[in-house]
């Protein structure tokens, strides 16, 4: 029983504003013509997901979230709009095949999210398993160490290709001064 | 029995996440640049990674495996994302445009 009475009523508001934030972001990342907005409802929309990480026993994940989506990604995002310059165009070829296209979008997401609301609403999820860690950061420090450093090495490996291919890649085609 | 708090209600992060997953896929199909196609496959992403720590809170023996795996998530769409930019910056330099109705020359 908490010691406070209205705690559970303020953690299940907070709850519904991480949610709230999560499908505005999401909505603002698909919808807006403009992509800088579209950015800002990327980066809304992680913001909304740390706090969703939070809830699901994970702040290092949460902090993990924030650092490297809205730190990295969206800031590189924000780098290449600056350099491209990706508005999009304005609506004046074939009108018809634009709203078809659109139309048949918005069907197939649907039909996902429908597919999947009721997957996820119809099992009852709540049978108890038997835990054999605490899933803390020191947990998962040791099996980063121990049984996954083979993938976490591989990773680090893949990291260090993208960015020299990244370099590389951008090089090409610049001329020279 | 007194329903669950909403918190600890596991459908409900099912339900964002496929929320997540199919407002991606509808702006993969109707976005017209570049690098708008790049956020919404980064919003799918993120639907890949609720969900599996949703199943690693709730579901597995082990908790630590889901944050690991989703960890390894974000590191490869942070590779990706920094390939995808590269690439998108070349063809800008090459093209002067990254709308996808003009790159269009493989198209026989």
């Amino acid at each position: 029983m908490p010691s406070f009475p209205a705690s559970q009523m303020i953690v299940g508001g907070i709850f519904l504003l991480c949610i709230a934030t999560t499908v505005v972001g999401a909505l603002i990342a698909a919808l807006t013509a403009r992509i800088i907005r579209s950015v800002c409802g990327l980066a809304i929309c992680c913001i909304g997901l740390a706090g969703l990480y939070y809830f699901l026993h994970s702040p290092f994940l949460a902090l993990m979230e924030i650092l490297i989506y809205v730190g990295a990604v969206c800031v590189t995002i924000v780098f290449a709009v600056m350099l491209a310059e990706p508005d999009e165009p304005v609506r004046d070829e074939n009108r018809g095949s634009t709203l078809l296209w659109g139309g048949f979008a918005l069907v197939i997401s649907a039909a996902i999210f429908w597919g999947l609301w009721r997957l996820g609403a119809q099992q009852d999820w709540t049978a108890p398993v038997t835990r054999v860690s605490d899933g803390s950061v020191a947990a998962i420090g040791k099996s980063l160490l121990t049984t996954y450093s083979m993938a976490f090495e591989l990773i680090s490996l893949a990291l260090l290709v993208a960015i020299i291919g990244a370099l590389a890649v951008a090089r090409t085609g610049r001329t020279k001064p | 029995m007194t329903p669950l708090p909403l918190p600890d209600r596991p459908d409900i992060y099912y339900i964002v996440a496929a929320f997540l997953l199919a407002i991606g896929i509808f702006g993969l199909l109707r976005r017209r640049t570049l690098i708008g196609m790049l956020i919404s496959g980064e919003l799918i992403f993120s639907a890949a990674s609720l969900n599996l720590m949703a199943f690693n809170r709730f579901r597995a023996p082990d908790p630590a495996v889901g944050q690991i795996f989703v960890l390894f998530i974000m590191g490869l769409a942070a590779a990706e994302i920094a390939i995808a930019l590269s690439i998108i910056i070349a063809v800008y330099r090459n093209y002067r445009s990254i709308k996808t109705r003009e790159l269009s020359e493989l198209n026989g």
